[in-house]
């Protein structure tokens, strides 16, 4: 009794707090639940093996592929500096570095075009009336049913010597000798465009599509142009798509390996080929595995900063 | 109920895809893809009521890589010469002694002493081929029987040559065009010299890919380091194109049916190993993959006529030949840094 | 006045950039298409009409196989990973900071920061343990590996469609005493729908395209399309390749055509 007589009477404000406090606990509890399937299938089979990685980056790689149980920090010194094989001098790993550097320009190349061919797109997608979206939606999939493989050898069709860009451009008389776009980083770049762009476009209409027309009306009625509308209205509106997409496309053509080969003609490796050469042909396990945990490092610090950057802004806009 | 969904979906699955585990006489092949006859398996599976299953790789290290790792399901892999010795070391084969199985007698001689299994304790020839150079002979007219086409490319053909990524070929052919050591040479000397020549070349290559046979055949490529069959395959859709052994020595390989250590069908593979050296059903791999096999008195079983003279498959009286063995790991440390100044 | 005819949504140049982008998407698939029927034997040389390739590809039990063994594991990676994406999503937006939200948030996207060559090589050594320890080679490891990489292509469309919805219907309905349940059922998943639908459509396509994790994960007798393709592309490929491509296409353009006419009929 005497009890139960404390806790009413103790003051309105401390209770208000704590019921607030025990909310908060409540919501917390109830967002880790609903998060608790997605991150249990992906600790499974995908973040809990990849601790095999991390243990194998600090062994001695095994003669024929695979590793030796014994501790070593070679591979990661390699990851940066490289013994000369000839005069055995100690350097930085500027073959790396270059690969590193390569993928970076290609794929935030490939991303800022995904994103100026995709965003017009999206945008047509979303403005179509809404029984017909859905339709146009499946028209930007339909590519992708066919296999990346084979898609890749289509795209050669396209932008070969004599493929169908050049007999159209040498058509209609605007070059008189083809381009050469294969095997060039411009071929690298369309080829990857090519197959990221659905990646680009589905979030981009996902955050689009429910765009409320009263707010670009209101825009023009305070005689904003198409462009300012379009930069201080729709842009701020549909930014979580934008940083989604970004995230979709840049990311794997990071890793992107078959591309690269069959387009670019495989003469410059991207880091999904540097990797995968170390787990192949080159029997070199723990650098692969170290050349990848730094890959993964440098992904999810710039990721993690660029969501909470673009999110803090787009609180103001919002 | 989003649970019961998962798992119903599952079990459903699982109905429809676990497959006849439970037929009686079973062989699953791991194999090259797109590289093993439907009517040799057909033959097999009507002559000892087998049911074979074939799953592909694509390259010896995923092969490797795999059947190391365990729990595969597989009973034959078919691994190129130069990774048989590493099967064997890390005791992946079974000694199945195909050298004392009845149709061992049709293997031709030259592949029964093999540097890479002496005597066949273990493996039995599946094909082999060459790996030389394909020139488009509309391009270029002078002599292509060299691996000057790649490393001192003429200037017809600067800009035109494809090399196939496979480091090891590329360093042998380096090594052999300098007059060097092609058995796993690790002096630095000889190839440092090698770097600078790779180094020095890459400028007039356009790319470095496989599956090359359409880009020669559309004339994207004018030249290049290939596989014998590949070049037939090209030539055979444009007549320009002929195939080159260099002088300084070609690289032979061979790929090799063996059964696999924890093999659970082992009498069905060393059945296998025996029905691929009669000549009659050696001379369906050819016809079906289009390289030689290496089993004598194929030749007349062989439909496409054209194909047991083409010049792509019969080497040159007195052609200088090397076989790459496996190298050991501080021979492949030094390729792959040289492979990976060459392709940065 | 002089606006009367003025259109709100219209942006000068996008429909042009959409409709281009629309023809170069289709451009190489039609020349993948016209290959199918070849006569010859080469995927870029014509030769004369001929339903060969067809015939072939209906004769290759491999293929076959492969094919159906693809859609399936496409079809349950899409459907789970859709489903605890959306989860995920639910918890993981509109909400003040929580402790761990950037942990699980990073959780989510970590398929998408390594190469698949590494989550292939981890998972087939891990794999390998279990199925030698349990002697089960199914194909529960494909499903489960497939749904796995999926979920972060399916989150992030969904996240980007929460993000900007409008947190006052859901309000409205919880202030006239609807359950949680009902409001998410009749007021957050309609609203939501786009978003689930964009996901679920690229988790389908990526898994449907995965060949790196598959090569490594698959067991005897598990080859997808992708992986039996790339056994070719280092030998040869014919137009038989191009042939199932169409066949999946014609099914896919089938698929949509059936929905759309459903759909228009409803309305």
């Amino acid at each position: 009794m005497a009890a139960n007589a404390t806790v009413k009477s103790a003051p309105p404000a401390t209770s208000a707090a704590e019921a607030a406090a025990a909310f908060e606990r409540r919501d917390t509890r109830n967002r880790w639940l609903l998060s608790a399937p997605a991150l249990a299938i992906l600790f499974f089979a995908s973040i809990g093996p990849l601790g095999i990685v991390v243990v194998y980056s600090f062994l001695t790689k095994g003669g024929y592929g695979g590793v030796e149980w014994k501790f070593s920090t070679d591979a990661w010194a390699s990851v940066f500096f490289t013994r000369d094989i000839f005069d055995d001098t100690l350097g930085f790993a500027d073959a790396h570095l270059s690969i590193f550097w390569r993928s970076l320009r290609l794929s935030f190349l490939t991303t800022l075009l995904a994103l100026v061919v995709g965003f017009p797109t999206a945008y047509f997608i979303a403005t179509r009336p809404e029984k017909t979206r859905a339709l146009w939606l499946f028209l930007i999939t339909i590519p992708f049913w066919t296999n990346l493989l084979i898609r890749t050898f289509a795209i050669m069709e396209v932008i070969r010597n004599e493929g169908i860009v050049n007999s159209i451009l040498i058509g209609l008389g605007i070059i008189d000798q083809p381009l050469q776009i294969m095997f060039t980083d411009t071929a690298v770049m369309l080829g990857l465009l090519y197959v990221y762009l659905p990646l680009m476009v589905l979030p981009l209409y996902a955050s689009m599509e429910r765009i409320d027309f009263r707010l670009v009306e209101a825009g023009y009625d305070l005689y904003a142009n198409r462009l300012q509308v379009l930069r201080r209205v729709i842009l701020p509106l549909v930014k979580p798509g934008v940083i989604a997409g970004s995230i979709l496309v840049f990311i794997p053509s990071l890793g992107a390996y078959v591309t690269p080969r069959v387009l670019g003609g495989g003469r410059n490796m991207m880091l999904g080929n540097l990797i995968e050469l170390q787990f192949g042909q080159g029997r070199n396990w723990p650098l692969g595995s170290a050349l990848s945990i730094t890959l993964m490092v440098v992904v999810m610090v710039a990721l993690l900063f660029y969501v909470k950057n673009a999110g803090k802004s787009g609180v103001r806009h919002g | 109920m989003i649970s019961k969904t998962k798992i119903a979906a599952t079990a459903v699955t699982f109905a429809l895809l676990s497959g006849p585990a439970l037929a009686d006489g079973e062989l699953n092949i791991y194999n090259w893809g797109n590289y093993t006859s439907p009517e040799l398996l057909k033959k097999f599976e009507e002559t000892y009521n087998v049911k074979v299953t074939v799953t592909d790789y694509d390259a010896n290290d995923t092969a490797l890589a795999k059947i190391k790792a365990g729990g595969h399901g597989f009973d034959i892999v078919v691994p190129s010469h130069n990774y048989v010795p590493i099967f064997i070391q890390e005791g992946l084969l079974l000694e199945t002694k195909p050298n004392q199985m009845e149709n061992f007698k049709h293997v031709d001689p030259q592949w029964v002493d093999v540097d890479f299994d002496p005597g066949r304790n273990y493996t039995v020839p599946w094909q082999w081929g060459t790996t030389g150079i394909t020139v488009n002979r509309k391009a270029y007219q002078g002599d292509i029987n060299t691996w000057a086409i790649l490393f001192d490319t003429p200037a017809e053909l600067k800009g035109k040559v494809n090399v196939v990524p496979e480091m090891s070929d590329v360093i042998a052919g380096g090594l052999a065009y300098l007059g060097f050591s092609t058995n796993c040479n690790g002096n630095k000397e000889e190839l440092k010299q090698v770097r600078d020549l790779l180094l020095k070349a890459k400028p007039d290559w356009i790319s470095m890919d496989y599956g090359n046979v359409e880009k020669y055949a559309k004339e994207d490529l004018m030249a290049g380091l290939n596989w014998n069959g590949a070049s037939l395959r090209a030539r055979l859709q444009n007549s320009n194109i002929e195939y080159g052994y260099p002088k300084e020595g070609i690289a032979v390989w061979m790929d090799n049916v063996s059964v696999l250590a924890d093999a659970k069908n082992v009498e069905n593979a060393k059945l296998f190993q025996n029905f691929i050296m009669d000549p009659q059903n050696a001379a369906m791999i050819s016809d079906f993959a289009q390289y030689a096999n290496g089993i004598l008195g194929s030749g007349e079983f062989i439909q496409n006529k054209d194909f047991a003279t083409a010049p792509e498959i019969v080497m040159p009286e007195g052609q200088k030949t090397f076989i790459m063995p496996a190298c050991p790991p501080e021979v492949t440390e030094l390729y792959t840094a040289i492979w990976t100044e060459l392709t940065k | 006045m002089a606006r009367a005819h003025f259109d709100v949504k219209k942006q000068t140049g996008f429909t042009t950039i959409a409709l281009f982008c629309f023809v170069m998407l289709y451009a190489p698939i039609l020349t993948l298409v016209v290959y199918s029927f070849n006569a010859g034997t080469s995927i870029a040389i014509w030769e004369g009409f001929s339903w060969r390739w067809y015939e072939s590809a209906f004769a290759n039990e491999q293929v076959q196989d492969a094919a159906i063994r693809s859609v399936i594991i496409a079809s349950f990676a899409a459907f789970v990973s859709t489903i605890v994406a959306t989860m995920a999503a639910l918890a993981t937006t509109r909400t003040r900071p929580f402790t761990g939200i950037t942990f699980i948030f990073a959780s989510i996207n970590q398929p998408l920061m390594v190469p698949e060559i590494v989550t292939g090589v981890a998972l087939l050594i891990f794999f390998a343990i279990i199925k030698i320890e349990t002697g089960y080679t199914g194909l529960a490891y494909l499903l489960i590996a497939h749904t796995a990489f999926c979920i972060p292509f399916a989150y992030l469309p969904i996240r980007a469609r929460l993000e900007n919805m409008d947190l006052s219907l859901e309000r409205a309905a919880a202030d006239l005493y609807a359950t949680p349940w009902r409001t998410f059922r009749y007021v957050t998943l309609p609203l939501l729908w786009p978003g689930i639908l964009a996901g679920g459509m690229l988790a389908f396509v990526i898994s449907l395209d995965d060949v790196v994790i598959t090569e490594l994960v698959k067991s005897a007798g598990q080859d997808t399309l992708p992986t039996y393709m790339l056994g070719q592309m280092r030998r040869i490929m014919t137009p038989e390749m191009n042939a199932i491509s169409t066949v999946f296409l014609a099914i896919s353009i089938l698929m949509v055509t059936v929905f759309f006419l459903l759909n228009r009929k409803k309305s």
